[in-house]
């Protein structure tokens, strides 16, 4: 017997199946290999696109049982879905990727790998849970300004360090300076005006974003006003789903998805603003999400067409005028769920060019994921590092002064980036560029 | 016995042909524990993990499940899989592989079009993807020494800074490598000008029989002796596995012109085409698309392209700004005298650009318009072109299939594909059968059966169209001196040789598909 010995050999089960439509879309030509950043640290096939969609094909064919090593190349992807940008026959990955993985953790919890569980249940348990996340990032907040933090990292932290396991002072140096009140208002944030000509829409608040970078959100508000809006934010909204869809956990990915049609639908609003690309991502596409749920599919696909990524939404309006100088060399890092899963890759650029002063400077290949890839960085911490060192080498030829994301994981990531490459630079959503534009304008 | 061959090669032949290989190829699909490796298939894994180390080795059933493919529909498993780094390692690859009388497979990127990279009959598959590095940049000699594995996009990229390039640009540049380009002979657009492969390859090391290295030609254009690089280019890794090639570089032209001439049909399109080369001048590119390709690709990649165009030509002259306006002119007029209805020129290099991306993912993008296709490649007369064309689409109505031409004009270099459903009973055979026929009268125009994707699995009994018993004999005669046809890439380029079943693997994966829906 050739394959793998197992306990609990695993197929795909339940509705999420991935679809033959979907697999025979691929030709096999090839052309998603060089977008790959697997592929491009490996060379190797099995940790391509066109690998794994043949790895997934073999299972749902059952030539294949979805061993421990199959499911490690599944699980070494990032879902970044460049290969969707470099497909010519449209094959949608990212959708196979999900499906696929639903499709294992739709066996018996007993058979599910464990790490696998595990991820869910974190996923489940906290990340879906304000309260509990709220004391966990409390406790980050407490090792930011007990200065606990800056001493670990400082020069005289050399000693604590050496003294931690390698693999914690990783995680360490990942962790973002959570040095500011969190952001998690309800209700009218930004009044309609005087005129009544306004645009009212919405914004999440999502899970993480308005804890970590509450100024993203805040930078959110005070654009979209300029762009005369009136902004909302919804109460009983809550986190977007995104990481759930990505680790297999579809069910509570569908319990958060009509939680926030509902909540949305109530606000009445022309659109949802997203200003995490990667909850933008999934929020366009909880129409597929909730495609077999009667009572939902047609309201989900209508909440989808509302959604806009914020700087999507900014571009598409009279945003240039009144804007002060910004004199700064800035990058641009494409969030991988705004340039290949929302096609959206000229609004940023558009912003960024219209602000005085401002040097946009190009840096190799922006449209390359950074490794950060929602909790890809904590899983596969050696393949995210040796993405995430290309990037750095990418980002500091530029010699930018500030680098900008427009996803609170890119920023998480790039952060620690800049400090392990000792850069001098600051990273920040676009908006909160175009934010300080405004500002200097007035 | 030889596979029939020739004009009698009717749909069912080829499907009884391919028979044999149906079922060795399901077998492994559907069990892979019974398909039962060839004696001594421990030890030679053992021997491959001592040579280039356990990391550099796939032998488990889900691993080189992935080594299967090329961008055709062929498939076959490897027994090994090796990766190797070094010329070293092909060399302890080859030699191991003799050991345990295993063929040897070379395979770049896998994204050949006729099936050449596909093991037919397992062994060793040797992968070169490892092996990515660009040695050296020779300006001042316009030479260029690389791995095989490097990415023939990656060399462009490492040279323009420079104002140089490598000729040969295959559509499928940004994933093909180097050492595919040199085993298929390969072109692309701009090799109407420039020549294909074969004129950009000065010497080559090579690892042969006993896993001997060798070097072959050099660095100038002419060395003494006999010409082994020119024979080795094109040789599809039937003689030996290249370990670094040695490549000509030529100068980034001073000036470019990029023109899309808009025609009502294919027909009018390819006249213009005949047109075009009768007033002498040599493009750097001429490429058609037609009518299906453009519906296909103009939504996604908004180069420009008019939906309701019957087809298109895309042009490109190059040389000195002088020249560039006059053949620019000239090219104008010749479209105009054929019936182009309108001409439009790039104005920026973004322009350029995304007139060229639209030609270079068009073949992909039928992939999404249908559930399988079927692309040729044959060559014809451009003096033929207009009659050949307008048999190509008459011969695919006729068997009611749609089909998109995308390809090389200039060459004579045809691509047409033809869409079809391989669950559609006899489908997959009858899309065999209208290929023949276009491949027919590629033949009978005074063409051949290749342009530029090689002969691989998919046209080997088509060489026997246009070649006598003797002008093939002298070809396996090369083969028996590089160590004969069981020693590297068997079944591959010449027809028949044993345990080489006919490789229309269409027939193989459709039922194969049905197979698997039945289990």
């Amino acid at each position: 017997m050739t394959t793998t010995h197992e306990a609990h050999p695993l197929r795909f089960v339940g509705v999420d199946i991935p679809s033959k439509a979907d697999l025979q879309n691929c030709i096999h030509c090839g052309f998603c290999l060089p977008s790959c950043p697997t592929y491009i640290a490996t060379g190797q096939e099995l940790e391509s696109p066109r690998g794994r969609l043949h790895l997934i094909s073999a299972v749902v064919d059952g030539r294949i049982e979805a061993t421990e090593r199959v499911l490690g190349h599944l699980d070494l992807c990032l879902q970044c879905r460049a290969c969707e940008t470099a497909c010519p026959s449209s094959v949608p990955y990212g959708r196979i990727m999900e499906d696929a993985r639903a499709s294992i953790m739709a066996n018996a919890p007993a058979a599910q790998p464990p790490a696998w569980r595990g991820r869910a249940l974190f996923l489940r348990e906290v990340l879906a849970r304000p309260s509990r996340l709220r004391v966990a990032l409390a406790f980050g907040r407490l090792y930011t300004r007990s200065g606990l933090q800056a001493l670990v990292r400082g020069p005289l932290g050399a000693t604590i360090r050496e003294m931690l396991p390698p693999a914690l002072v990783r995680l360490e140096s990942s962790a973002p300076v959570l040095d500011r009140a969190p952001f998690r208002e309800t209700g009218t944030l930004a009044a309609p005006s005087a005129g009544g000509s306004s645009t009212r829409v919405a914004l999440l608040l999502g899970c993480l974003q308005g804890e970590m970078y509450p100024g993203v959100h805040e930078a959110t508000v005070r654009v979209l006003q300029h762009v005369g809006c009136e902004v909302v934010s919804p109460e009983g909204q809550g986190c977007c789903g995104a990481l759930h869809s990505h680790a297999g956990d579809v069910e509570t990915a569908r319990a958060l998805a009509r939680r926030n049609i509902a909540a949305f639908e109530r606000a009445g609003v022309e659109a949802v603003i997203v200003n995490a690309a990667g909850c933008g991502a999934a929020m366009k596409e909880y129409g597929h999400l909730l495609r077999h749920d009667a009572h939902w599919a047609e309201r989900a696909q209508r909440f989808s067409e509302g959604v806009r990524d914020v700087l999507e939404f900014v571009a598409s309006r009279d945003f240039a005028s009144g804007l002060g100088k910004v004199e700064r060399t800035v990058t641009l890092q494409d969030a991988c769920h705004l340039a290949h899963a929302q096609r959206i890759r000229e609004a940023p650029r558009a912003i960024l060019g219209a602000i005085p002063g401002l040097r946009l400077v190009e840096m190799r290949t922006p449209d390359r994921c950074c490794g950060s890839a929602g909790l890809y960085s904590v899983v596969q911490p050696a393949m995210s590092a040796t993405i995430l060192e290309a990037k750095m080498a990418d980002i500091a030829s530029t010699g930018a002064e500030t680098i900008c994301t427009s996803n609170p994981g890119c920023t998480i990531q790039i952060e620690a980036g800049v400090r392990r490459a000792g850069l001098d630079a600051e990273v920040c959503h676009v908006i909160e560029v175009l934010d300080e534009a405004i500002r200097a304008g007035r | 016995m030889p596979p029939p061959t020739g004009p009698n090669l009717s749909a069912r032949h080829a499907s009884d042909a391919t028979l044999a290989l149906t079922m060795a190829t399901s077998s492994a699909a559907a069990s892979p524990a019974s398909a039962g490796h060839p004696a001594g298939h421990e030890a030679l894994v053992r021997d491959l993990q001592a040579a280039l180390g356990p990391a550099s080795v796939l032998h488990l059933f889900e691993d080189i499940i992935a080594f299967e493919y090329d961008a055709t529909i062929e498939r076959a498993l490897p027994e090994v899989v090796v990766f190797p780094g070094t010329t070293a390692d092909v060399s302890a690859a080859v030699r191991i592989a003799e050991q345990y009388l295993r063929p040897v497979v070379p395979r770049g990127s896998g994204s050949g079009l006729s099936g050449g990279a596909v093991p037919l009959t397992g062994g060793v598959l040797v992968v070169l993807t490892k092996m990515n590095r660009i040695l050296e940049i020779d300006v001042a000699n316009r030479v260029a020494v690389v791995q095989p594995g490097v990415i023939n996009l990656q060399l462009q990229e490492a040279l323009a800074p420079k104002g140089l390039l490598f000729a040969p640009d295959p559509s499928s540049q940004r994933v093909c490598s180097i050492g595919g380009n040199v085993a298929n002979n390969s072109g692309g657009p701009h090799t109407l000008a420039h020549g294909s492969t074969v004129n950009h390859v000065l010497g080559l090391e090579v690892v042969l029989p006993g896993g001997r290295v060798a070097r072959l030609g050099g660095r100038l254009a002419d060395t003494p002796g006999i010409d082994l690089r020119g024979l080795f280019v094109g040789s599809e890794g039937t003689l030996g596995v290249v370990t670094e090639v040695t490549v000509r570089l030529v100068r980034t032209a001073p000036a470019v012109r990029t023109l899309v001439a808009v025609f009502d049909s294919v027909e009018a399109a390819s006249e213009a085409v005949s047109a075009i080369i009768r007033r002498g001048i040599i493009p750097v590119a001429l490429e058609m698309l037609d009518r299906e390709i453009i519906r296909l690709v103009e939504p996604r990649i908004h180069a420009g392209y008019p939906l309701d165009a019957g087809a298109v030509l895309l042009v490109e002259v190059e040389g000195l700004a002088e020249g560039v306006d006059a053949d620019g002119a000239s090219v104008e007029e010749a479209c105009r005298g054929a019936g182009a209805r309108e001409i439009r020129v790039a104005r920026t290099a973004g322009e350029r650009d995304r007139l060229w991306e639209a030609r270079r993912v068009g073949i992909g993008a039928i992939g999404a318009a249908a559930p399988a296709f079927y692309l040729l490649d044959g060559v014809v007369p451009r003096s033929k072109l207009p009659e050949v064309m307008h048999g190509v689409m008459e011969t695919s109505a006729r068997y009611g299939f749609r089909v998109a031409n995308i390809f090389h004009a200039g060459d004579g270099n045809l691509h047409p594909n033809l869409m079809f459903d391989p669950d559609d009973e006899g489908a997959t055979a009858r899309v065999l059968a209208c290929a023949e026929e276009i491949m027919r009268l590629c033949v009978d125009a005074g063409g051949a059966v290749t342009g530029e994707h090689g002969i691989g699995l998919e046209k080997r009994s088509y060489l026997e169209w246009i070649y006598s018993p003797a002008d093939l004999a002298a070809m396996n005669a090369v083969r028996v001196a590089f160590g004969g046809a069981e020693r590297f890439n068997p079944c591959k380029m010449l027809p028949g040789g044993h345990g080489c079943a006919s490789g229309h693997g269409a027939e193989a994966l459709n039922a194969m598909r049905r197979g698997s829906d039945s289990v």
